[in-house]
């Protein structure tokens, strides 16, 4: 058999995130009409400010890379079983541990600089999934309530510290931000007269690794056993509590390392404000379909609508409407859902018309 | 210190845990039957801001009120539809309402006011002393609440629609309208929450006004066990948090940094979901449907 055979299974899932984005593009489209504004010309602008030319691609890429790890984080709890909703409050803890470390002046050189902080980044998010990890494994505490509430605990504790600390920390009251990161620390650019910074590498590379992980580990298997039954997981001798805590741990890792890019690449301090990643990363993590791949090239997509969302302006329609197809987008993933289980529908509805009819 | 503890402080709390009882109580019937509804923050993002365009398009503050709730229905039926209907993930179903809700009114701001930030000045709701009408509305409507869950037929039917989902059906109970109308009257409850917000304690609407609202009223509902009177102790306790951090920034010499303060209504929230979890756990049937296909 041909190893490049791609299973239908596959297809079909391909097939369907495909569907669900146009029509959530569509349903846009209808929304924009009703306002009053050309469609044909929002979406061409759309598509103008993602693609064309050096610096829309650079924008796209420069967008992608915290979606893309957002996404993954979000994959990674998925697969261990658990709705991570605390993608928001794991990336700014990274961005702002990150933004400290970089802005600290260690003097280090950039070869050792660079690395620590983003390693400080991603521990400052582990810390932050850990917590709902382990309190679901412990007390059974719903990890969408605990990390709900660790997002806004992030956003204030955050807020606090960089308003009313600057007698210990490296932070900016006037600006609401952790002061600039020194020039050592920063992630290289890889395009000049662009902002594309290191970061879109470091995310595909950590899709590449989640992937490894996952599908050939025993650590992966074990993630993905206990996503998928609890009980059996258990029978079969894998230890539920800390698969998953140690899953939601490494999934507010990738969350953070998300957030180390933005401070270290892209905004060069960490700006204590929620960028609103953690939610997008949902529809990342949906539309991939929970594989790391998959959340690449979604990534790539959601990147396009957020570089590409303000050109739409020219053809008179808000950016906002991008948060609205994301919003879509997710309804009809789940929409589809139906579809794919119309066969068994259809069978229970024929075992039940065949009961009666016997019953008769 | 003296300023501290003054009728302002009251009025201010019972100011502040109002939309939460509004938004609890709409969350509490969701779940009681059997529908997970983290939608209620966008429900409410939805209310708030349609009750002030509402009030602007017909000039009446009523009307406006009336909007608002429709609106905040609206929502509710595509949460109905997907994760009833549909059999959705209902986590996955209220993330997108909520995203919905964020990216709509943010449009429409702009559609008509042409303002990123926010709408225009409308009328607001009239007011009882110092506080609106619909302060006393939320708290009369904690045992109305309270007594068509547990002593009428129909309060009983929806509880089972939650606890066993499938005795209900075999039981001859309609749970799919029983459901229908749970999260219906939680959109209209959470809708008249954020009306609330926006008509009731101002007269504008700002970009995502609800800020995490709807998230604490849904802790409430867990923390109050999902019974009305535990849910308006649970807001009543957010209220004061929240109440006590705004009076104490305004009070000098306050000994807690208020910045500090804001956010206890998250730490108590973790602190006791995770000790009460083991007591008090949920509908039986929270998220699941009667028949699996």
């Amino acid at each position: 058999m041909n190893r490049l055979q791609i299973k239908s299974s596959t297809l079909l899932s391909i097939g369907g995130s495909v569907a669900a984005v146009a029509v959530a593009l569509l349903l846009g489209a209808l929304v924009m009409s009703a306002s009053g504004a050309s469609p044909v010309e929002a979406y061409q602008a759309l598509w103008d400010g993602a693609f064309v030319g050096r610096r829309s691609i650079a924008e796209t890429l420069v967008y992608s890379a915290p979606l893309i790890l957002g996404g993954l984080a979000f994959a990674l709890s998925s697969r261990a079983g658990l709705f991570n909703i605390g993608i928001e409050g794991q990336l700014i803890t990274g961005g702002f541990v990150a933004g400290l470390v970089g802005a600290w002046d260690l003097g280090l050189p950039g070869s050792v600089y660079v690395p620590l902080a983003l390693a400080s980044g991603a521990l400052g998010g582990m810390v932050w999934g850990f917590i709902p990890g382990f309190l679901k494994a412990k007390t059974g505490a719903h990890e969408v309530i605990t990390t709900i509430m660790l997002n806004y605990l992030a956003m204030r504790g955050i807020t606090y510290l960089v308003l009313r600390r600057d007698d210990v920390l490296p932070v900016d009251p006037s600006f609401i931000a952790t002061q600039k990161v020194v020039d050592a620390a920063k992630l290289p650019i890889l395009l000049d007269r662009t902002r594309l910074h290191l970061g879109i590498i470091i995310a595909i590379v950590a899709a590449l690794v989640l992937w490894y992980v996952l599908f050939h580990t025993r650590f992966g298997y074990n993630v993905r056993a206990v996503g998928l039954s609890k009980g059996a997981s258990a029978y079969g001798g894998i230890k539920w509590g800390a698969t998953v805590t140690i899953a939601m741990a490494l999934a507010g890792g990738l969350a953070g390392l998300a957030g180390a890019g933005e401070s270290l690449g892209l905004h060069g301090r960490h700006w204590a404000t929620a960028p609103g990643y953690g939610f997008t990363a949902i529809a990342v993590g949906l539309v991939g379909r929970n594989h790391p791949l998959g959340v690449i090239f979604s990534g790539i997509l959601f990147g396009a609508l957020n570089a590409g969302g303000p050109s739409m302006q020219s053809a008179d329609v808000s950016k906002e409407i991008v948060q609205l197809i994301q919003g879509f987008i997710i309804l009809a993933i789940a929409a589809l859902e139906v579809v794919n289980r119309l066969p068994a529908i259809r069978s229970r509805l024929a075992r039940r018309s065949a009961a009666q009819k016997a019953g008769a | 210190m003296e300023d501290f503890f003054t009728l302002d402080l009251l009025t201010r709390i019972l100011r502040v845990t109002t939309p939460l009882i509004f938004a609890a109580l709409g969350g509490l019937i969701c779940e009681r039957s059997g529908v997970i509804n983290i939608a209620l923050e966008g429900l409410m993002l939805i209310g708030a801001f349609f009750a002030v365009a509402g009030t602007y398009w017909t000039g009446n503050v009523f009307a406006g009120l009336l909007i608002g709730m429709a609106c905040a229905m609206v929502g509710a039926l595509i949460h109905a539809v997907w994760s009833i209907t549909f059999r959705g993930d209902q986590i996955v179903v209220g993330t997108a309402v909520n995203l919905i809700a964020l990216g709509l009114t943010a449009f429409l701001v702009k559609a008509i006011w042409g303002a990123a930030g926010g709408s225009d000045r409308v009328h607001s709701l009239p007011k009882v002393g110092s506080m609106s009408i619909l302060v006393p509305v939320a708290f009369a409507l904690v045992p109305v609440v309270a007594f068509i869950l547990f002593r009428t037929k129909q309060g009983l039917r929806l509880q089972a629609c939650g606890e066993h989902p499938q005795a209900a059906v075999s039981a001859g109970i309609d749970i799919t309208r029983y459901r229908y109308l749970a999260v219906l009257s939680s959109g209209l409850l959470a809708g008249l929450g954020g009306a609330y917000l926006s008509i009731g304690n101002l007269n504008y609407f700002t970009l995502d006004m609800t800020n995490g609202r709807g998230f604490i009223a849904l802790a409430a509902v867990i923390l109050g066990g999902w019974s009305p009177w535990g849910a308006l102790a649970a807001a009543l306790l957010f209220g004061a948090a929240e109440g006590v951090q705004v009076q104490g920034q305004s009070t000098p010499g306050f000994p807690i940094s208020s910045d500090l303060m804001v956010a206890m209504p998250y730490i108590v929230t973790l602190i006791a979901i995770t000790l009460f979890v083991k007591t008090r756990s949920g509908p039986a049937g929270l998220g699941t449907h009667a028949t699996t296909s």
